[in-house]
C-alpha cells in the first residue's frame, strides 16, 4: 500500500468514520480493521509463508516437524525443500534435540508442533540442548491459547509463554496476525539466539499490512487518542489484538481515552516503551490468551513494579484448564472478550490514584 | 591398523587418564567414579587413535564430532581432552570448583569446543542424529566425517534415546556411530533389576541398526569394532561395549555404589576406609595393579 494514498484515504474518511483516525497512522495498519469484511487469516499461515521465504533466502534454514506438517503450515517449506526437511514422527523430545544437533553443524532449524507438545512436553530438552547449550533453534508452537476450540483442554496451551520466557538466552515472540507472523519468522531466521514463536490455530483479523514496520524487541502503539493523553494503557500480545481495538473504539465513544500497544516480542521485553506508556496513563490492562500466572502480563508487571508501579488489570485465563467449544464461546467463558476488556479498563481507571 | 607398540602406548595413556580421574575426584570431593573409570579405555582409543581431530584447532570443520550423552562421566572426558592437549593437565584440579571451565556436567558456554552440554540423560543420541543429518545434507553419501555418540546403558531407560534410534534407522545414517557403555549398573542398582534392557542387541537390531558387541577394555577388539562400524554403509552402527564399572580400581569394580560418588568421602561396609580409598586407588593404578614395583607418577 502506498503511504500517501493511505494518508489521503485517512483524511477523506476523517469525518465519515470517526474511529478510523485513532489507528496510529505511522504504522499503516489495515484500514478495513473495523469493517465486517476485514480479512481473517491464521497466524500459522503467515509462519508457513515466512519459513518458505526464509528458506529461499538462506540455504542453511532447515525445518523439522513432529507429524503436524500441514496443520503448522510447514508443508509449504517441506514441499519446496524436501532435502532440508526432517519428519521425526510423533516424538517432540527428538524434534528439538535433533534440531540442536543440526544447529551445531551450522544449520538454522525451525521445529514446529502444537505448543502443548513443544514446548509443553519437551521443555527440559529445549532448556538443556538449546537454551543452555547456546544453539540457535526456533521452536514454533502452533495451536496455543484457548481459541484452539473444539479439541478441548488437552490441546489448549495456556502455559507456553511462561515456560519459554523463563529460559535464559531465549527470545519469545507472539505475533498479533498472519502478516506479523510472517515478518517475525523472517526476522527469527536471522537472529543468533534460540527463540520461541507462538502461533494460533484460528483465523484472526489481519490488523497490520505488509507496510507496517516490524522489529523484534520493539513494541508499537496501534491505537491512540486523537488529542490529549490516554487514561489507560492496554498491552496486547497475540490474536486478541482485534478485540482490544474494538474495545478501545467503543471506550473512546464512551469518552475513555486509551492507547493500545502491540507487544509482539515478550522477551526481550521493550522496557522503555512500557514505562513510557505507564507514565502517560498511570493505569494498565494486559491482554493475552494465556494463564495470568507467568504470561506476558506478568512480564509487564515485573517491569512496572521495579520502576514505575501503576495499577494493572490482567486479561487472561485464571488458573483454569480449557474445554471444548467454539473459539468465541471460550473467549467469552474465560473472560477474554471485548466486554471483559472494557470492564477491566473501567476497573483500573477507578483504581488510579 | 593398531600395532603392538601402539597398543602399549594406549594402555599407558589410559592408565594416566585413570590416575587423573581419581586425582580430580579426590580434589573435587564429589563426582562419578565408576563410569569414568569404566570408559577410560574407550575415551583413550577415540582421542588417541580413532577420531579425526586437532586439539590445537578444535573448531576445524572437517573434524569428527563426539557427543558425550551421559555428561556425568565428565571427569574422564576432561582428563582425556587434557591429556590430548586441549587444555593444561593442571587445570583438571579445578573440576567442579567455582569459576572453573570444568563444570560438574559439561557446559559448552565455559568450554566452547565441547560439542554439546550434557547431564540430563537420553538426549545426546538425538543431537548426534541431527549432526549426522546435517553432515549428509552438506556432503551427501560422500561424507568423510563420523559422528560418535557415547552413551550409558542406564540412559536407555529414557524414551528420547529410542526416538533418536528410530530416526537414525529411518535415515540409514552410516556416518553415525553410537557406543553404549554396557556396565550393567545405574545409580540405584543393576540395570537388569531397575529396568531390564536385555535383549539389548535385539532391540537395536529391531530399530534397524548394525550392532557390534565387544569388550570395552581391549584395544584390539575396540579398534576392530570401530573399523567395522566405519565400514558399514547401509546403517548406523551401535557398539555395545561391555565394560567393568570402576575398571582399574579393584574395590570399585562391578559395584554400583561407586556410580555417583568419588573416593574419600564415605565409609561403606566392605570397602576400604574413606581415608584409604584414594591412596589405594592411586597406588593400584600407579603400579598397574601390582605389575610394577615402584609407583610412577
Amino acid at each position: 500500500m502506498n503511504f500517501e494514498l493511505w494518508e489521503e484515504k485517512l483524511k477523506a474518511n476523517t469525518n465519515k468514520i470517526f474511529n478510523f483516525i485513532m489507528l496510529n497512522p505511522k504504522l499503516k495498519l489495515n484500514p478495513k480493521i473495523f469493517s465486517l469484511g476485514c480479512e481473517q487469516v491464521p497466524t500459522r499461515k503467515g509462519f508457513g509463508e515466512g519459513l518458505l521465504k526464509a528458506g529461499e533466502l538462506d540455504k542453511n534454514v532447515v525445518a523439522l516437524c513432529a507429524d503436524l506438517t500441514e496443520s503448522t503450515m510447514m508443508n509449504l517449506f517441506a514441499d519446496k525443500f524436501p532435502d532440508r526437511f526432517v519428519q521425526v514422527g510423533v516424538a517432540e523430545q527428538n524434534l528439538v534435540t535433533v534440531a540442536s544437533g543440526l544447529s551445531a553443524m551450522g544449520k538454522i532449524p525451525f521445529c514446529s508442533s502444537y505448543a502443548m507438545f513443544s514446548p509443553g512436553r519437551n521443555w527440559e530438552q529445549i532448556r538443556t540442548t538449546i537454551a543452555y547449550n547456546g544453539r540457535k533453534v526456533v521452536i514454533v508452537g502452533s495451536h496455543s491459547g484457548i481459541s484452539v476450540g473444539a479439541d478441548g483442554g488437552t490441546h489448549q496451551a495456556l502455559e507456553d509463554v511462561a515456560l519459554m520466557r523463563v529460559l535464559p538466552n531465549t527470545d519469545v515472540i507472539s505475533p498479533c496476525d498472519a502478516i506479523e507472523a510472517k515478518k517475525a519468522t523472517l526476522a527469527l531466521a536471522k537472529t543468533p539466539k534460540p527463540a520461541y514463536l507462538r502461533l494460533f490455530r484460528e483465523k484472526t483479523p489481519v490488523v497490520t499490512t505488509e507496510e507496517t514496520s516490524f522489529e523484534p524487541g520493539k513494541a508499537q502503539i496501534f491505537w491512540l487518542p486523537d488529542v490529549g493523553l490516554a487514561q489507560v494503557g492496554i498491552i496486547v500480545s497475540g490474536g486478541l489484538m482485534h478485540l482490544a481495538l474494538l474495545a478501545a473504539k467503543e471506550l473512546e465513544a464512551e469518552g475513555i481515552k486509551t492507547k493500545v500497544m502491540n507487544l509482539a516480542t515478550i522477551k526481550p521485553i521493550d522496557t522503555d516503551a512500557i514505562l513510557e506508556l505507564a507514565k502517560e496513563c498511570k493505569a494498565m490492562v494486559t491482554i493475552e490468551e494465556h494463564q495470568v500466572a507467568g504470561g506476558m502480563g506478568s512480564a509487564v508487571a515485573e517491569v512496572l513494579v521495579e520502576s514505575f508501579p501503576v495499577p494493572i488489570e490482567f486479561i487472561g485465563v485464571r488458573d483454569k484448564f480449557g474445554q471444548s467449544g467454539t473459539p468465541d464461546e471460550l473467549i467469552e467463558k474465560y473472560g477474554l472478550g471485548k466486554d471483559s476488556i472494557k470492564k477491566a479498563v473501567k476497573k483500573v481507571l477507578k483504581r488510579k490514584v | 591398523m593398531l600395532t603392538e607398540k601402539k597398543i602399549l602406548e594406549l594402555e599407558q595413556k589410559a592408565n594416566d587418564i585413570r590416575i587423573s580421574v581419581i586425582e580430580m575426584l579426590l580434589e573435587a570431593g564429589s563426582g562419578h567414579s565408576a563410569g569414568s573409570l569404566g570408559m577410560a579405555d574407550i575415551f583413550t582409543i577415540l582421542f588417541f587413535h580413532i577420531l579425526k581431530h586437532d586439539p590445537k584447532n578444535p573448531f576445524w570443520e572437517g573434524r569428527d564430532r563426539l557427543i558425550l550423552s551421559n555428561g556425568h562421566i565428565a571427569p574422564v572426558y576432561y582428563a582425556t581432552m587434557a591429556h590430548a592437549g586441549y587444555f593444561p593437565i593442571e587445570e583438571l584440579k579445578t573440576l567442579r570448583k567455582f569459576g572453573t571451565r570444568l563444570q560438574g556436567h559439561p557446559h559448552r558456554e565455559y568450554m566452547p569446543w565441547l560439542e554439546t552440554s550434557s547431564g540430563p540423560l537420553g538426549s545426546g543420541l538425538s543431537q548426534a542424529v541431527g549432526m549426522a543429518l546435517a553432515d549428509r545434507m552438506d556432503c551427501g553419501a560422500d561424507t568423510h566425517r563420523f559422528i560418535y555418540c557415547l552413551m550409558s546403558d542406564g540412559e536407555l531407560d529414557e524414551g528420547n534415546s529410542w526416538e533418536a534410534a528410530m530416526l537414525a534407522g529411518k535415515h540409514k545414517l552410516r556416518n553415525l556411530i553410537a557406543v553404549v557403555d554396557r556396565n550393567n549398573i545405574q545409580i540405584e542398582g543393576f540395570t537388569e533389576d531397575i529396568m531390564p534392557l536385555e535383549p539389548l542387541s535385539d532391540k537395536w537390531r529391531a530399530f534397524n541398526w548394525h550392532v557390534i558387541e565387544t569388550v570395552g577394555h581391549d584395544f584390539k577388539s575396540l579398534n576392530e569394532a570401530f573399523e567395522e562400524a566405519q565400514a558399514i554403509f547401509e546403517k548406523p552402527t551401535v557398539i555395545i561395549a561391555h565394560t567393568v564399572p570402576g575398571q582399574g580400581v579393584d574395590f570399585m569394580e562391578h559395584d554400583f555404589k561407586w556410580h555417583g560418588i568419588p573416593p574419600g568421602i564415605r565409609d561403606m561396609t566392605g570397602e576400604p576406609s574413606k581415608e584409604e580409598q584414594g591412596k589405594l586407588a592411586l597406588r593400584e593404578l600407579r603400579t598397574l595393579g601390582g605389575k610394577i614395583k615402584s609407583e610412577h607418577q
